[in-house]
């Protein structure tokens, strides 16, 4: 009986797996993103109809992970295209040869300084800037001046009030680490660092922690009223708060200090329908689907031809002048300037 | 007569074994070889040279004695407050007993960052306790403040694991004699004393048993030490992490894991030793028969305490998770619920939050039917049979919880890529590994009790003219049964909280609860937060009605003793 048993149960499984390879004969176009990929109903679905294919999505962690998984999978990608990957990461994937070059007609539209692949191999689609934001009502109710550099921060008039994401395990915290490296220099932002410690900075693992478990402002039920996020944070605030028509956010993103993160998109090696791979990045690039963009990722669209939302015009923050690095500058020295934070901050 | 004539021919407890081994080899060996192989060979030649070098790094041994010291107290801890738990459980019958034993599995199942966050808004800066405390004793009551500490890792830590001491001891404790002890007591033993040298002895392998699969639990925490943890404390599990996900350093990460999983595997072989050699067959009695309701004054205030303590450990938090999904803006208010069912665009989920309750609900039930039948083939082939091969199996079966979960995942997108196995981006996939991380509690529920079934009621079914055969069917099969169906229900649960390894799956649009929970909460906005709570909630009901549901059949049916 207990044989019978057995022999049902790998017949199933045979049954099973050999259905598996049927299922992907079909006209399926995969496309692989990190876990904050989002866009609303129908953005996906008319590139389906037009094109007479299922497009899956396949989420794979957050950006580094998931450049990381197609790294480790490039001689069998799992993945048409990859949707997500940031300046921060984007040597690594450039140095593993994981993306087929392709020149998308709408690149037109997308400011020369986001294209930050001459060879073409990944298309920009939209970026963020990572910011300090402070909590409007703390700061006013303790008399305390706003943060107008990254000096201020580590003066004694803001002493305690500063939570910072770690950069080992979080992407907004690792942003900051490197707008402190391109504000003071190579030589310069390891004794900054070190003065915020004696400033009394905390460090949360990710941004959730630090935002909503030790941030005032808004949604943040802690205490600190300055806090790593991103320059998008208040219009979220107002969107997402009691009013979603109030005139003021709660909080608010300071001008100095921001870092520039950009995301991109690409052809993964390998596929088998390149055409198809490139019109889907050609879709993404739209004007409609990057107008989509904001409300649904918090990030702004890369075409410079498209209308923002007004909770956008009205309550985020545009920095004016952002931080940046090379990207190879930021993938020749990310561990080195991690491991040399984790001893002056941590240790 | 032999009086350990096996229950189970070698051949038979072979073939009982191979398809349990077959599926170990498939979806974790086989996976955690090939990762390894390319961080151990990168260029097609072993270089052990970097593994040696990783190993005496002054960092990695810092690391190494920290896991090892976190996880020790978090299992003695553990331990001191599960036992007497346990034996409340096991010996005593107060109201609402079946309800709290069941919601007893709810810490842990739940994710991490739902813990996590109730356990921030509990040791935070804005405690309740602490308001609590000035409110009573006014403002120089010292205010407690324990997120980012040491000490919050190791609370929650007590709370994700008091469910297994308290199942696994407990269950085997209520199904002990009670009445050699009681004899104990007429001549005279202390109460302390009967315990030693009595009940002890009896109970020891499912302590042993239970305390390991704490250990283990604990040596590979990540999301709590993450979270709860100041950024300082890091434990193996969590540099494995980010040697692999974060670094893509494959040859450290290899050299970590394998000094993970080596010293696991040491610690596993022992206590499968232990457990073998101490085991004692005994005459089990049914759970009804060993329980009463406390009797004296003395007892009826202990048992009391021992409730009270267990409670607000471990019910106070999830009370707090139930608090955070009804609060609103505009008050507490049922909006968060409302809004599980519809597909707002605000909550960035690809479905209704509502869809990710029936994938759940589907991937727990394969995980069950695969955890379930591979486990009690594998209890019966390692609980009726001694000697290394049993000990080997049993102590492969519980490695895949002492292996870093990230290692697994990038595992299997190594190396099942071909066809007709390219599972990779398969929703079987999910099943699998969640069947991976539910089989030890399957193997451990049955062989415990499989050990200490006495030989001797099968000899005297024998006598009385059953055929072998029968034998079996009428004394052992009764009580594996209801043995099963607790592995049953503790791998459902499993299933229905697995978060780690379900992260690490590529996995198409398809989410379980937890990951809907964690996509939920790094979305901005005090909406998505009390949506993530509300489905926390049905998480926790879902699994406390799964457990009562199995606890309930369990309860019928013959009773043989």
């Amino acid at each position: 009986m207990v044989r019978s048993r057995i022999a049902a149960g790998l017949g199933a499984g045979l049954l099973a797996a050999s259905a598996l390879p049927v299922a992907a004969e079909e006209a399926t176009l995969t496309l692989m993103t990190h876990d904050s990929f989002f866009l609303p109903e129908g953005a996906i679905e008319t590139f389906e109809a037009d094109h007479g294919v299922d497009v899956q999505l396949l989420q794979a962690g957050d950006a580094g992970s998931m450049v990381n998984q197609a790294i480790l999978t490039a001689d069998r990608p799992l993945a048409d295209v990859l949707f997500g990957v940031d300046n921060t990461f984007l040597s690594r994937a450039l140095a593993a040869d994981i993306f087929e070059p392709y020149v998308s007609p709408a690149l037109a539209a997308v400011p020369a300084e986001l294209q930050l692949d001459p060879a073409g191999r990944v298309t920009p689609m939209d970026y963020g800037d990572v910011c300090l934001n402070v909590d409007r009502a703390a700061l006013e109710a303790e008399g305390l001046p706003w943060p107008e550099s990254l000096e201020d921060l580590a003066a004694p008039a803001l002493a305690d009030r500063l939570v910072v994401q770690n950069p080992a395990t979080s992407s907004p915290g690792l942003a900051f680490l490197l707008a402190t490296v391109a504000y003071f220099g190579e030589d310069g932002w390891a004794d900054y660092w070190a003065a915020l410690r004696e400033n009394g900075v905390t460090v949360s693992s990710g941004w959730e922690e630090a935002y909503y478990g030790q941030f005032s402002g808004g949604a943040g039920e802690g205490e600190r009223p300055i806090v790593v996020s991103y320059a998008s944070s208040p219009a979220a605030e107002v969107l997402y708060g009691p009013d979603p028509g109030a005139e003021v956010s709660p909080t608010a993103a300071i001008e100095s200090g921001c870092f520039r993160q950009v995301e991109f998109a690409g052809i993964l090696k390998g596929t088998p329908q390149p055409e198809l791979a490139g019109a889907l990045i050609d879709h993404l690039l739209s004007p409609e689907v990057q107008a989509e963009f904001p409300l649904a990722m918090f990030v702004y669209p890369a075409r410079s031809d498209v209308a923002l939302p007004d909770a956008f015009v009205q309550h985020a923050l545009v920095p004016a002048s952002p931080l940046s690095l090379d990207p190879d500058v930021i993938d020749a020295n990310r561990e080195a300037w991690i491991s040399e934070w984790i001893d002056i901050v941590l240790r | 007569m032999d009086r350990h004539r096996p229950a189970l021919t070698r051949g038979w407890a072979l073939a009982l074994a191979v398809p349990p081994l077959v599926f170990l080899g498939l979806f974790f060996l086989w996976p955690v070889a090939n990762i390894l192989a390319l961080g151990l060979a990168p260029e097609g030649e072993l270089e052990l040279a970097h593994v040696l070098h990783t190993w005496t790094e002054p960092f990695v041994l810092d690391i190494v004695l920290f896991t090892l010291a976190l996880a020790g107290v978090s299992t003695l801890l553990t331990l001191l407050l599960g036992l007497p738990a346990a034996w409340v459980f096991a010996r005593f019958e107060f109201p609402f007993k079946r309800a709290a034993r069941a919601l007893t599995v709810v810490p842990f199942v739940l994710p991490t960052v739902v813990v996590g966050s109730a356990f921030l808004a509990l040791l935070g800066p804005r405690s309740p306790l602490n308001a609590l405390g000035t409110a009573v004793f006014g403002e120089a009551f010292p205010q407690v403040r324990l997120d980012g500490s040491v000490e919050a890792i190791v609370i929650a830590h007590v709370f994700y694991n008091l469910a297994v001491i308290i199942r696994l001891v407990g269950g085997m404790w209520a199904h002990i004699d009670p009445r050699a002890e009681e004899a104990a007591r007429l001549l005279g033993a202390s109460a302390w004393r009967t315990f030693r040298e009595v009940t002890w002895p009896l109970l020891r392998p499912a302590v042993i048993s239970a305390a390991s699969i704490v250990f283990l639990f604990t040596v590979t925490s990540f999301g709590v030490v993450l979270l709860l943890g100041s950024p300082r404390d890091t434990t193996l599990e969590v540099e494995i992490y980010r040697q692999t996900a974060i670094l893509l350093d494959l040859p450290t990460a290899a050299a970590l894991t394998l000094l993970q999983m080596g010293g696991v595997f040491i610690l596993l072989l022992g206590s499968a030793r232990a457990q073998e050699g101490l085991a004692v067959q005994q005459r089990l009695r049914g759970a009804s028969e060993t329980s009463r309701r406390p009797r004296r004054g003395r007892e009826c205030a202990l048992v009391m305490i021992i409730l009270a303590v267990t409670v607000v450990l471990m019910f106070v938090p999830l009370a707090v998770l139930v608090e955070r999904s009804l609060a609103g803006p505009d008050g507490y208010g049922l909006a968060a619920y409302a809004s599980l069912l519809e597909a707002d665009p605000r909550t960035r989920l690809t479905a209704t939050p509502w869809t990710s309750v029936v994938d759940s609900l589907a991937f727990a039930a394969a995980a069950t039917l695969i955890a379930g039948t591979l486990g009690l083939m594998a209890a019966l082939a390692v609980g009726y049979r001694r000697g290394w091969l049993a000990r080997g199996l049993d102590a492969l079966i519980m490695l895949p919880l002492g292996t870093s979960a990230v290692i697994v995942g990038f595992g299997f997108l190594v190396s099942l890529d071909t066809p007709p196995l390219d599972l990779r981006t398969s929703m079987l996939l999910i099943p699998i590994a969640h069947a991976l991380i539910a089989l030890p509690f399957v193997v451990r529920s049955v062989v415990p009790v499989v050990r200490s079934i006495d030989d001797r009621l099968r000899e005297a079914a024998a006598v009385l003219g059953a055929s072998p055969g029968r034998a079996w069917r009428e004394v052992d099969a009764p009580i594996l049964a209801r043995a099963a169906l607790v592995g049953a229900g503790f791998a459902f649960a499993v299933s229905l909280g697995e978060f780690g390894a379900t992260l690490f799956i590529a996995r198409p649009d398809t989410v379980t609860i937890p990951v809907a929970i964690y996509r939920l909460l790094g979305q901005p906005g005090a909406a998505n937060f009390a949506t993530a709570m509300a489905l926390a909630v049905v998480l926790m009901v879902l699994t406390a009605l799964a457990v009562l549901l199995i606890e309930r059949l369990r309860g019928r049916g013959p009773q043989p003793f």
